[in-house]
């Protein structure tokens, strides 16, 4: 694993050194634009645009690098949760940061939403996962521990971190091209000033504030094509990495299977958060398909793919069955070449788990009893069978089974 | 003008040096690096050995109220448990956890035929944390093993070998159960 990391860190660099020089160009032109001197003095503008471009940047990047994690955490509506809230859902976590020697397990945070979706944040030092309602009342234990690994993939091959840091320059590009696009609409008062002057000047300011204006359109798209591109390569990265932690690609795959057999949306997530989620929030599974714009490959072909992992469960295995069905290689010579064989546990032929209905009945109710047990609710289990779920509200003493009578004493705190 | 060149010459090859210099430096680090991520994984397995000893207690008492006719088979438990607490040495340790696991599994059997117990809360309870507590500790090994066998290609492959050769990087084991079957006993079914 430790080869693929620094390949991925490799071309993150270059990718944040692209987008960083996009920002400073764009800087640049907005800057000459907007502050040139009486006499045409570019340079001293656009050095000024720079610098300005640099001190939004920098200043975002201390903010998310300090509090990215919360924020990204508190807009997507998340809560944190413990492990007598979640026995299962906090284990499991626990049990892929160990598979994953992670150097500390990330915290577990739980979203109320029908959409089923999860996502990661963080430094591996300093990480957490969320996952939604949804999400956790539909998958079978092997199945959250699949898509877990994923999200743990996510933050050991160091996706996320490089998501938060291009994920800032994406933003700041879209804000500065903004403001300049506002600027024109409100204002426009450097060009007009500096066309008053001299008639060489004017031109010249023409010229520029054309290019300014075509690069301020497509600044933020081009930004965005870089943030994507890798972004879905990354998908893939992390599938492999579940693979070889859960040593069970039939787990995530069938996992994938049920995310994408339901459409709807994720109230909370939105375009910069959305490469974040194991699949896209925002988009229809199967809308889009394999487009520049995407932010995930097609579910069906991860699907596909680890599927025909023949019995293997490591890197090797899964760039086999990534070029058998996608005509090329995903993972590097160099990593593929320390990268050992490794066996799949248990079952070696894929067979779907088929569920049985009241599964499903249960796994539902588990999940809600979490969000009843963070909304402090006790709970009484009554002989006959039934659990009583005490709103934190109730102030009576005795409280009587609805099924059999029984009355049983509550606590009050 | 011999002066220059001697200066030119002797410039080169102090560079060339310094750059081999970090090279070393830098394999080293990353030797480093390796061998305390292999001491790390093999801490873990033993804090998921002292998890599942922690448990035992706990399931046997539930086991208790419910499985009266099961001594046997709790003592049995019991034993394995206060065997592998006390078991020294590394091959003595593993065969102590072995035995520990076919009791649990043993017990979990009989368990099947309690419906009652099945559905109790508690149980349902610890019943989880077995699971999880099983599963942690193959995934500690596997990522002892994952780890060993990246540290030990790593100091095998040229050119680092010259590095790991020089410092004494010494080859480390991996964690290997005697025969298939005995890989497959610990996973617990319910």
């Amino acid at each position: 694993m430790w080869e693929a990391i620094s390949a991925n860190r490799s071309k993150s660099i270059v990718l944040i050194v692209l987008m960083g020089m996009l920002l400073a160009l764009l800087g640049a032109v907005i800057g000459g634009v907007f502050f040139a001197g009486e006499d045409g003095m570019l340079a001293g503008g656009a050095i000024l645009g720079v610098m300005i471009a640099g001190f939004i940047w920098f200043v975002m990047t201390l903010v998310a690098l300090f509090q990215g994690r919360n924020i990204l955490l508190s807009i997507s509506g998340a809560r944190e949760v413990s492990h007598s809230d979640a026995p299962q859902l906090y284990n499991i976590v626990e049990e892929m940061s160990i598979a994953a020697a992670l150097p500390k397990p990330p915290k577990v945070y739980i979203m109320e939403d029908k959409a089923p979706n999860a996502f990661a944040v963080g430094t591996p030092e300093n990480a957490a996962v969320a996952i939604t309602t949804g999400l956790l009342s539909v998958l079978s234990r092997d199945e959250l521990q699949g898509v877990m690994a994923h999200e743990i993939g996510h933050i050991k091959n160091l996706d996320t971190k490089f998501m938060t840091i291009a994920g800032v320059m994406m933003g700041t590009i879209v804000i500065l091209a903004d403001v300049f696009m506002r600027g024109l609409i409100f204002g426009g008062g450097g060009r007009r000033r500096s066309s008053s002057s001299d008639k060489g000047g004017g031109q010249l300011q023409l010229i520029l504030f054309l290019i300014a204006l075509v690069f301020a359109i497509l600044a933020p798209l081009f930004a965005q094509l870089l943030y994507l591109a890798c972004s879905r390569s990354r998908e893939y990265l992390a599938d492999a990495s579940a693979a070889v932690f859960t040593r069970y690609p039939e787990g995530l795959a069938s996992a994938l299977e049920k995310i994408s057999a339901n459409h709807s949306k994720l109230a909370s997530a939105n375009r910069v958060t959305a490469p974040m989620y194991i699949v896209n929030p925002i988009m229809k599974a199967h809308a889009g398909g394999n487009s520049l714009f995407s932010t995930h490959p097609p579910t069906n072909e991860r699907i596909k793919v680890l599927r025909s992992m023949g019995g293997g469960a490591g890197l090797k295995d899964y760039n086999e069955a990534f070029t058998k069905i996608c005509g090329k290689a995903i993972i590097g010579e160099t990593t593929l070449r320390s990268a050992e064989v490794l066996k799949m546990r248990g079952i070696t032929t894929p067979e779907p788990p088929q569920l049985p209905k009241n599964d499903i009945k249960r796994q539902t109710r588990e999940a809600t009893d979490i969000l009843h047990r963070l909304n402090h609710f006790a709970f009484i289990s009554c002989p006959c069978g039934v659990r009583l779920k005490i709103p934190p509200q109730f102030n009576k003493p005795i409280c009587k089974c609805p099924r059999c009578g029984k009355e049983h004493p509550v606590k009050i705190a | 003008m011999v002066l220059v060149l001697v200066l030119v010459v002797g410039g080169f090859v102090l560079f060339m040096f310094l750059i081999l210099l970090a090279w070393f430096f830098g394999t080293y680090n990353v030797l480093v690096r390796m061998r305390n991520r292999v001491t790390n994984a093999w801490a873990q397995i033993d804090v998921q050995l002292k998890r599942r000893h922690d448990l035992i207690p706990n399931l046997v008492n539930t086991v208790k109220g419910y499985a009266k006719h099961e001594a046997s088979t709790l003592e049995a438990v019991i034993k394995a448990r206060n065997t592998a607490m006390t078991a020294n040495g590394v091959g003595a340790q593993a065969a102590a956890e072995g035995e520990l696991s076919g009791a649990l599994s043993r017990l979990m059997v009989v368990v099947e035929q309690y419906p009652d117990l099945k559905a109790n809360q508690n149980f349902m309870q610890v019943q989880e944390e077995l699971t999880s507590t099983e599963n942690r500790i193959s995934f500690a090994r596997q990522a002892y093993n994952d780890s060993v066998m990246e540290y030990n290609t790593k100091r095998e492959m040229v050119p680092s070998n010259i590095v790991a050769g020089i410092c004494k990087f010494d080859a480390k084991e991996l964690f290997e159960l005697k025969d298939e079957a005995e890989r497959e006993a610990p996973e617990v079914k319910f």
